[in-house]
C-alpha cells in the first residue's frame, strides 16, 4: 500500500489535498493533525497560538472530520492516523462520520498509532500520565476488537525511537517491550479466547535508516521476537495471527538541510531495507520528502516521494522473487545478534517492571544514544556526505525558488479555525453536550470502557479540547521524563576541556556559575536538540534548567526570571517560530529579562533576518551538527554580554 | 543606601518582586559585603523581630515523590492566599562543575501568579549538604514571603543541615521503602517535625508504612511526631492535614530561639568553612566559640556574627 503522510491549514484544504493524492494513484489516506489536536488542545487554548494548522490538519469537533473526507467512501478507504493522546476521540469522530454516510463501523479500516509509550520517550505529544493513557489504549483495543473488527487501534512506533538516537537493539527491545505493556493490559480487559484477535491486530510502525543492510536484519528479528512473545506469553498458535505486520516511514533523522537533493538517494537505499527481503518486506510504505528538514513539504516534493515507491515497485524486479536472503550466512548472523541484544535490554526493561514504569531509564538511554551518534558525527567517524565530508557544494537549484523549496501555511488559518470554533459552540445543543461531558467524566473515573462515552460526546458536537480536558481533570497532568538527567555524562575530551576551562574562567568573573535555559516553547514535542544541548551545557561546566516541552512564553519568562539565567536557548521544529518566538520575547520584555536568546530548529533562511530583527541573538539550524561551536560561542555571547573580558 | 541594602528594604516591605535579585545576589561569590548589607537591613534588629515567614524544609530520598506533593502544597497555600518561595536544591552531580536543574518542571504553578517564586540551585561541592547562599535567600525570604520552602533530596546530612535554617522539617517517605524507618532506628537521621507518607493511594502498604513509622518513632522516643498521608494523584488528598499540621508545629515552637540558635550554628560554621580548625582554635576551641556567641546580641543577622568572630579571632591570635 502507498501512502503519503499528508494534512495541514484546515479540514477543507487537507481534504482538496487528499482527493488530488487518490488520483495520482495513492491507495489509501494517512492523516497528519496539528499539534493542538494531538495534545488534546483546541484552536483558542494559549498552548495552541501558532501551532494550528502546522504539521497537521486540526480537528476540533465532528463537524471538521466531515469536512475532512468529504467525498471520500469511508467504507472503501484504508485510513492511517498519526494520532496517539486523543486517538480515542478520533476514533470515535472518524466512526461517527462514517455513520453520516451511511457505513458501518463493522466495516472501517485503518489505523490509530495509539502508540503512548514512545510520546513519553520521544515524540512529545502525550496527555495523560502513563497509568490512565495505558488504560484508554486497552480500552480502544477491547473495543475495536469486537465492534470496529477491520481497525488496527494501535500502531507499535519504533520509528520514533531511532529518530530519537536508538540504536537497532534499542528499537527492538522497547517496541517489543511496549508491546507487552499494552497487551498485558489489554488482557485483563478481554475475554482470553480473544487473546488470539488481539494480538493479530497489532501492527508496528518501524523506521528504516540508510544503513540498509542491517535494518533489513532489524526487521528480520523483529519477525522472530515477535512470533516468539506470541506463543510464549499469550498462547497464539494461529500462524496468520502470529505474523509480523508493519508499515513503515523511512529515516528522516539522518535527512539533511545541506545539499538536501542527497536526502533523495538516502530515501530510495532506507527504502531498499523494508523492501528487499520478501520474509521481511512492510505492508504499507511511507516515504518522507527530500525537503523535511527545510519545512514543511509542498504537493510536489510529496509526489515525488510517492513516485520513489512506484519506481521501486512496478519498474524494478524486486517484488518478483521468493526471500533472496534466505540461506545467507551473513544475514543469519546479523539477525541472531541482534535478537540476543534485544533479548538482553528487554530483561532490563522487565527488571523496572516493564515498559510504562522503565519510561525514565528508557528515555535517559536514548538521550546517552544519541549524544554518542552526535559526537561520533563531530569527529568524523560517522561520514555524513554534505555535512561533515564534502560539505562544499554548488547552489542548489531546488531550494531557489520563490518559497525557498518549502510550503508555507498561512498565518490567518488559526484565526479562520477560531472564528469557526466559535461558531460551532454557539450553534450545538449544549444541554447535550454538557450530559455527554458529565457521564465521560463518571466514566472516566470508573473501570469501565471509555469508548461509548466518548462516541457520543462526538455525536453531541464536544470539541476535542473538551474531551481532552475532561479526561486531564480526572487523570491529573503529566510532564514526562526528559531523559537528561538520566543520562551519563559524555567522555572527556579536548575540546570539551578547553571549554569546561572557559566556562570556569566566565563563571569566576561572574562571581557565579554560567546558568542557562534549555525551553521548547508550543506544543512541539521533537526534543533532541533541547536535549542535547542541555547535556552538553551541563557536561561543560554550565547550570542548567531544563524543564521539558511544551512551555508557554509566559512560563519561560518566570522561569528565566526566577532562575536568573545568563543565557536562553530556545528550540522549536514544527514551523511555529514566527509566532512563538516573537511571544516569548514579548514575555521575557515584560518581565525584565535582558539574557540573550539563542533559537534552534528547523529554521528556514528566510525567517532568521526577522527573528534577530525581534532581538534573537543567534539561530541555528539542522546545519549546525557541530555542538561544540554552539556552545563556544554561547558561552562568548554570556561573556560579551555581561563585560568579561577575553581571555588573554 | 546601597543597591544591595535597597533590595532588602524592599523585602523588609514585603516587596515579593525582589526576590529574583536577592537570588542572584546572594549566589555571587564575590560580592560577600554587599550580600552582607543586603541581609542587614532584613535582621530581626532592622525587622523588630523575627522575619514573619514559615521556613518549611522538606526532604526525603529521591523518588519519594517530593516534588509532586510540592506543587499540590503550592496551589494550596495560594488558595490560602500565602505567598510562597521554593528554592530547591538539586543533588546533580559537578564532576565538570555543571549541573541539570529540573526540579522546577514538576511543579505546576500558574506562571502570572506574582506569588510564587521558585529557585533551583545546585548543590554543588557542599555534597547532599545546604549551600550557604541557600540558607541566606531562606532567611532573606522570609521577611517577604509568608511561607519559604527548601527542598533538598536525601536522608541524612542534607535533613539535618535543612533542620538548621528550617523552623520546622518534614520528612518525606514512600510506602514500602524502608530507609527512612531504618535511619531513624538506627540513629542516623534525626527525628523530623512531621513525617510524610506518599503516595497513600497505594492502600494497604502505606497503611502498614504508616504504622511502622508510629512504631518506629515510639521506639525511639518521640510520640508526638505527626504522621500525615498524602496522594499528589488526583484527586490529592491529605494536602490540607499536611499544612496543618506544619501550622501546628509551628505554633508550638519558640521561632525566636530557634532562628537565633540557627544564625549562631550557621555564623559558626561559615567562620570555620574561612578560617579552618585554625581559626577556631583561635577562639579557644568550638564550646568557648559558642559561649562566646551567646553573649551576642540576638538580633544579629550572620554575616555579622561571622565578622565579630573573625574580629576576635583576629584579636586573640594577635
Amino acid at each position: 500500500m502507498m501512502r503519503t503522510y499528508a494534512g495541514h491549514s484546515t479540514a477543507k484544504k487537507s481534504n482538496e489535498l487528499y482527493r488530488g493524492n487518490l488520483a495520482k494513484g495513492q491507495t489509501g489516506l494517512s492523516i497528519a493533525f496539528d499539534l493542538p489536536t494531538q495534545t488534546g488542545y483546541d484552536a483558542d487554548h494559549e498552548l495552541a497560538r501558532g501551532e494550528v494548522g502546522k504539521v497537521g490538519v486540526p480537528v476540533a469537533h465532528r463537524g471538521d472530520m466531515e469536512a475532512l473526507v468529504e467525498g471520500i467512501p469511508l467504507g472503501d478507504m484504508n485510513t492511517s492516523m498519526t494520532i496517539n493522546a486523543t486517538a480515542a476521540w478520533m476514533l470515535a469522530l472518524y466512526i461517527v462520520t462514517a455513520e453520516e454516510q451511511g457505513v458501518e463501523a463493522r466495516v472501517l479500516q485503518g489505523t490509530t498509532q495509539n502508540d503512548i509509550i514512545k510520546e513519553f520517550l520521544a515524540r512529545g505529544t502525550y496527555a495523560f500520565p502513563p497509568g490512565p493513557s495505558m488504560r484508554l489504549i486497552a480500552d480502544m483495543v477491547a473495543y475495536t476488537v469486537e465492534e470496529v473488527p477491520k481497525w488496527n487501534p494501535i500502531n507499535i512506533c519504533s520509528y520514533h525511537l531511532q529518530e530519537a538516537g536508538a540504536t537497532p537493539v534499542q528499537e527492538i527491545a522497547f517496541s517489543m517491550a511496549n508491546a507487552i505493556a499494552v497487551l498485558d493490559a489489554v488482557r485483563d480487559r478481554v475475554d482470553e479466547a480473544l487473546m488470539g484477535k488481539v494480538f493479530s491486530r497489532i501492527s508496528f510502525f518501524v523506521n528504516a535508516g540508510v544503513r540498509f543492510v542491517e535494518e533489513h536484519a532489524k526487521l528480520r528479528a523483529m519477525g522472530i521476537l515477535w512470533e516468539e512473545l506470541g506463543r510464549d506469553r499469550y498462547g497464539v498458535t494461529d500462524e496468520k495471527q502470529l505474523r509480523f505486520r508493519y508499515g513503515v516511514q523511512v529515516n528522516s533523522l539522518g535527512l539533511t538541510e545541506t545539499q538536501p537533493e542527497n536526502n533523495v538517494q538516502r530515501i530510495v537505499l532506507e527504502a531498499l531495507a523494508v523492501t528487499l527481503g520478501r520474509n521481511a518486506r512492510a505492508r504499507a510504505i511511507q516515504l518522507p520528502a527530500w525537503n523535511e528538514a527545510l519545512g514543511l513539504p509542498r504537493p510536489w516534493d510529496q509526489q515525488w516521494s510517492l513516485r520513489i515507491q512506484q519506481v521501486l515497485a512496478f519498474e524494478t524486479d524486486i517484488l518478483e522473487y521468493p526471500d533472496i536472503f534466505e540461506g545467507s550466512k551473513v544475514m543469519e548472523g546479523l539477525v541472531a545478534e541482534l535478537v540476543d541484544g534485544a533479548r538482553a535490554e528487554m530483561a532490563i526493561v522487565a527488571e523496572h517492571g516493564g515498559a510504562v514504569e522503565a519510561v525514565d531509564y528508557m528515555k535517559g538511554s536514548l538521550v546517552e544514544s544519541h549524544r554518542e551518534r552526535i559526537a561520533r558525527i563531530e569527529r568524523g567517524e560517522q561520514i555524513v556526505v554534505g555535512i561533515n565530508k564534502y560539505s562544499d557544494s554548488e547552489d542548489s537549484p531546488l531550494a531557489a525558488g520563490e518559497d525557498g523549496g518549502i510550503l508555507t501555511v498561512d498565518p490567518g488559518v488559526e484565526a479562520e479555525q477560531q472564528a469557526a470554533l466559535e461558531d460551532w459552540r454557539a450553534g450545538r445543543d449544549q444541554a447535550a453536550v454538557d450530559a455527554a461531558l458529565a457521564e465521560l467524566a463518571r466514566v472516566a473515573q470508573s473501570d469501565e470502557n471509555i469508548m461509548e462515552a466518548t462516541i457520543a460526546a462526538a455525536r453531541a458536537g464536544v470539541t476535542t479540547g473538551e474531551w481532552a480536558q475532561t479526561l486531564r481533570d480526572a487523570f491529573g497532568s503529566y510532564r514526562a521524563p526528559t531523559g537528561v538527567g538520566e543520562a551519563a555524562s559524555g567522555p572527556p575530551s579536548e575540546s570539551n576541556e578547553e571549554l569546561v576551562e572557559e566556562v570556569e574562567r566566565v563563571s569566576e568573573v561572574l562571581g557565579r556559575r554560567i546558568k542557562i535555559l534549555v525551553g521548547k516553547p508550543g506544543l512541539d514535542g521533537h526534543s533532541n536538540g533541547a536535549e542535547q544541548i542541555a547535556v552538553r551545557a551541563k557536561d561543560i561546566g554550565m547550570d542548567v534548567v531544563y524543564e521539558g516541552i511544551r512551555l508557554t512564553p509566559s512560563q519561560i519568562a518566570k522561569s528565566a526570571l526566577d532562575e536568573g539565567v545568563h543565557v536562553i536557548g530556545l528550540s522549536i521544529l514544527s514551523g511555529s517560530h514566527r509566532e512563538l518566538i516573537p511571544s516569548v520575547m514579548t514575555a521575557l520584555a515584560e518581565a525584565g529579562v535582558d539574557a540573550p536568546v539563542v533559537v534552534g530548529g528547523i529554521i528556514p533562511a528566510a525567517d532568521v533576518a526577522g527573528l534577530k530583527e525581534c532581538g534573537v541573538a543567534a539561530v541555528y539550524t539542522p546545519k549546525d551538527f557541530d555542538l561544540q561551536k554552539i556552545m563556544r560561542d554561547i558561552v562568548s555571547l554570556v561573556a560579551e554580554r555581561n563585560g568579561v573580558a577575553a581571555p588573554a | 543606601m546601597s543597591e544591595a541594602a535597597a533590595l532588602g528594604a524592599r523585602l523588609r516591605e514585603r516587596d515579593l518582586s525582589a526576590a529574583p535579585a536577592v537570588l542572584n545576589l546572594v549566589e555571587t561569590r564575590t560580592r560577600a559585603d554587599e550580600v552582607a548589607a543586603m541581609l542587614r537591613e532584613v535582621s530581626p534588629a532592622a525587622l523588630g523581630g523575627e522575619a514573619p515567614g514559615h521556613l518549611v524544609g522538606i526532604t526525603g530520598p529521591p523518588g519519594a515523590g517530593k516534588s509532586t506533593l510540592l506543587s499540590e502544597l503550592v496551589r494550596a497555600w495560594r488558595a490560602r492566599g500565602r505567598s510562597v518561595a521554593v528554592l530547591a536544591v538539586d543533588p546533580s552531580s559537578r564532576r565538570s562543575g555543571g549541573s541539570l536543574l529540573g526540579d522546577r518542571a514538576r511543579i505546576d504553578y500558574d506562571p502570572t501568579d506574582p506569588g510564587v517564586f521558585i529557585r533551583s540551585t545546585a548543590a554543588g561541592e557542599q555534597l547532599g549538604g545546604l549551600a550557604p547562599a541557600t540558607r541566606a535567600a531562606a532567611q532573606a525570604l522570609s521577611a517577604a514571603f509568608d511561607v519559604v520552602v527548601i527542598e533538598t533530596v536525601g536522608v541524612g546530612q542534607s535533613e539535618t543541615d535543612v533542620a538548621e535554617v528550617a523552623d520546622t522539617v518534614a520528612v518525606i517517605v514512600q510506602p514500602g521503602s524502608g530507609d527512612a524507618l531504618q535511619f531513624i532506628k538506627a540513629g542516623i537521621m534525626d527525628i523530623p517535625d512531621v513525617l510524610v507518607v506518599t503516595k497513600s493511594d497505594l492502600g494497604q502498604i502505606a497503611l502498614r508504612a504508616r504504622r511502622d513509622l508510629h512504631a518506629a518513632l515510639r521506639s525511639a522516643g518521640a510520640r508526638d511526631v505527626e504522621v500525615v498521608a498524602v496522594s499528589s494523584l488526583p484527586p490529592a488528598d491529605g494536602i490540607d492535614a499536611l499544612i496543618d499540621a506544619l501550622e501546628k508545629h509551628r505554633a508550638g515552637l519558640d521561632v525566636a530561639a530557634r532562628r537565633l540558635d540557627a544564625r549562631r550554628h550557621a555564623a559558626l560554621a561559615d567562620f570555620r568553612a574561612e578560617h579552618g580548625e585554625r581559626g577556631l582554635r583561635a577562639l579557644g576551641g568550638r564550646r568557648a566559640a559558642q559561649r562566646w556567641l551567646a553573649g551576642q546580641e540576638e538580633g544579629l543577622e550572620v554575616p555579622s556574627l561571622v565578622q565579630a568572630l573573625s574580629d576576635r579571632a583576629a584579636k586573640e591570635s594577635s
